[in-house]
């Protein structure tokens, strides 16, 4: 049985439905993120796991134990918040000691277990400093250490990186990914961002408008979008009509009009050819420089395709020169229509 | 702001305010230390040419105004130690409320200082008096009356009701500032809500206190409506001293001589309270 399970978990305000009837199995050491977009019940789902929001319906199990309606002191858990909620009162040392000194841990074990997580977040030579004197990347850190060291069976995270700015969040997020490696800990991440949740994942829940649509690994995920919405809110994705040929394999319609399928097609996936040839003929509009790639939205009978190609050093095409759009059949993803109403 | 410093226009613009400072605060604050050191005969009057030191030896020597100053400041201090047990869960359960709540307890907090001191001291005189509403309820339960009225019980009771916005707001401010998820930290990581108010909560709102605490004993120190009109005759505070000594002894030198000296322990005993407090929580909570 996983390790940590919601059961058909709902949360009503009044007549909102703020999450419906969710499902998910977690298991020991896993990494899963929760993505989708502001409002989608990803925050009141992990605050229901944290026992900081009660729970309209449905149960929670947290190693075969019902935590639905325990209080958040005996759940245990460890949460980091998106504000890290670090005591602005109390050093460094004192803000990870706080929960081992609630369990009334010995003085010395106390000593010895706060030196040991600060040096696994790197934190040593600040122990004796007060948050507001901390970088934000460093107080996420401290946030991250006050979570750890109680050895929670299942670490939280509410949108930990999101009040980082771009180049410390990446940094960061391989920094969470090390650390929940090294303790080996169960982890559920909320994120709205999904390079995020895509990098450091071992698995994706997507979800909106309160329910799950799509849980995968991150690659899976990202090749296989099961809907129109995860195909653009997971990567970028041209949205094309289509039908399928004598065999029954998916094929875009050349055609302007309403085919029966909707594709999605991944912009890097798609190949330039000399104009002329390949499955589609098309003008250069817009280009834009992104270092490591090109990115060039293209003017074709079916509407505006965008292309992402790798920088290979040779130079790049101008706007409104003539292309040959080409790719392989097998890489068309059939998308269900059948979506959550927004 | 450098503009306005180096131009002078600064100053101008403060000019105003400036002069109704000096005009209605420095200007009578010296007055009336130039007063306590005149010297007063009971048939003449002030002689304002000349100068003594009366006044200050009767003060240090005279038993009555240790009496009076040391009940005004035990009063003061109840009154202080009552409004912050009262005053800081109060503004907790305030900042808790939803929005319709919130702003109508917070009205409801503040509308007793739209009515005048008097006549909120009148209004507990006849509750407290001796056939006031409390000991007619007394009686008619067939209980012996009890003299509230005129005792310090009167005058800390109605000291407490008009100084609780005083603590209520600036607790209030600084609770407005906490992260709420830092109370949740707190009780994942297994506090208790008793352990999250003590050691999270109330470290934080420690400056409010301490601004709250600092409002309501230099009011109530120097409060003069309500002892002069719930203490009687026999229950003096130093600012009903000083009245006496201006009105009924028309001795404007000791009751000048009597509120200086209420000025400037005032000040030493807020200065230190503050010097204290600041000390211990100005490391960690920055300025």
């Amino acid at each position: 049985m996983a390790f940590l399970q919601l059961q058909a978990l709902c949360k009503r305000y009044g007549p909102i439905d703020a999450v419906v009837a969710t499902d998910l199995s977690v298991e020991q050491g896993e990494f899963v993120s929760l993505l989708g977009p502001s409002g989608c019940g990803k925050t009141t789902t992990l605050q229901m796991i944290a026992g900081f929001v009660d729970v309209s319906a449905g149960r929670i199990l947290l190693d075969g134990r019902d935590i639905t309606h325990a209080k958040p002191a005996s759940r245990g858990l460890g949460v980091v918040f998106q504000s890290y909620a670090l005591f602005p009162h109390m050093t460094v040392r004192d803000n990870v000691a706080f929960g081992l000194k609630m369990r009334k841990v010995s003085a010395a074990d106390i000593e010895r277990r706060v030196s040991r997580v600060l040096e696994l977040v790197r934190l040593t030579p600040h122990a004796e400093r007060y948050p507001r004197e901390l970088s934000g990347g460093q107080r996420q850190r401290v946030a991250l250490a006050r979570a750890l060291v109680i050895e929670p069976p299942v670490l939280l995270l509410d949108e930990p990186l999101s009040n980082l700015d771009a180049n410390l969040r990446e940094e960061m997020q391989f920094e969470i990914r090390r650390i929940q490696r090294e303790v080996g800990i169960t982890t559920l991440m909320v994120t709205h961002d999904q390079a995020e949740a895509l990098s450091i994942s071992d698995r994706v829940v997507v979800m909106q408008a309160g329910r799950i649509t799509q849980i995968d690994e991150p690659y899976h995920l990202y090749e296989h979008p099961r809907t129109r919405f995860i195909s653009g809110f997971v990567g970028k994705a041209n949205l094309l009509r289509g039908d399928r040929d004598a065999s029954g394999a998916a094929q875009v319609r050349h055609e302007p009009g309403d085919g029966e399928l909707v594709l999605s097609l991944r912009p890097e996936k798609i190949d330039l050819v000399p104009a002329g040839t390949g499955r589609l003929q098309g003008r250069v509009v817009m280009r834009y420089f992104l270092g490591s790639q090109w990115l060039y939205r293209i003017e074709t009978p079916i509407g505006e395709i965008t292309v992402v190609r790798r920088n290979d050093g040779d130079a790049p095409m101008n706007e409104g020169f003539a292309v040959g759009l080409d790719w392989p059949s097998d890489l068309l993803r059939v998308l269900s229509v059948d979506e959550v109403p927004a | 702001m450098s503009v306005l410093r180096d131009t002078g226009r600064g100053y101008l613009l403060s000019a105003p305010a400036l002069a109704l400072f000096f005009g209605l605060l420095v200007l009578p604050l010296a007055l009336t230390l130039v007063l306590s050191f005149n010297v007063f005969d009971y048939e003449i009057g002030v002689k304002g040419g000349e100068w003594t030191l009366a006044q200050y030896a009767n003060l240090l020597t005279d038993s009555y105004f240790y009496e009076i100053f040391l009940r005004t400041f035990w009063i003061s201090a109840l009154v202080t130690l009552l409004c912050v047990v009262i005053g800081v869960p109060e503004a907790y359960i305030l900042s808790r409320m939803g929005t319709p709540w919130r702003s109508i307890f917070l009205i409801l907090i503040l509308t007793p200082l739209l009515i005048s001191v008097v006549v909120r001291a009148f209004g507990w005189s006849l509750l407290l008096g001796a056939d006031g509403l409390i000991n007619q309820a007394i009686q008619a339960l067939g209980g012996r009356p009890i003299k509230m009225l005129y005792t310090p019980f009167a005058v800390i009771l109605a000291l407490v009701h008009v100084m609780l916005p005083f603590m209520i707001i600036p607790v209030w401010t600084s609770l407005q500032k906490l992260d709420a998820s830092a109370e949740q930290a707190a009780l994942s990581l297994g506090a208790t809500q008793a352990q999250v108010m003590r050691m999270v909560v109330l470290p934080q709102v420690m400056p409010g206190v301490l601004s709250g605490t600092l409002i309501v004993f230099g009011l109530s120190a120097s409060s003069f409506a309500i002892p002069g009109l719930l203490g009687g005759r026999r229950l003096k505070m130093v600012a009903t001293v000083v009245y006496d000594q201006y009105l009924s002894e028309l001795n404007w030198p000791m009751g000048a001589a009597i509120a200086v000296a209420l000025l400037l322990i005032n000040l030493l005993v807020m200065l230190s309270w503050n010097r204290l407090v600041e000390g211990r929580y100005k490391k960690s909570l920055g300025e």
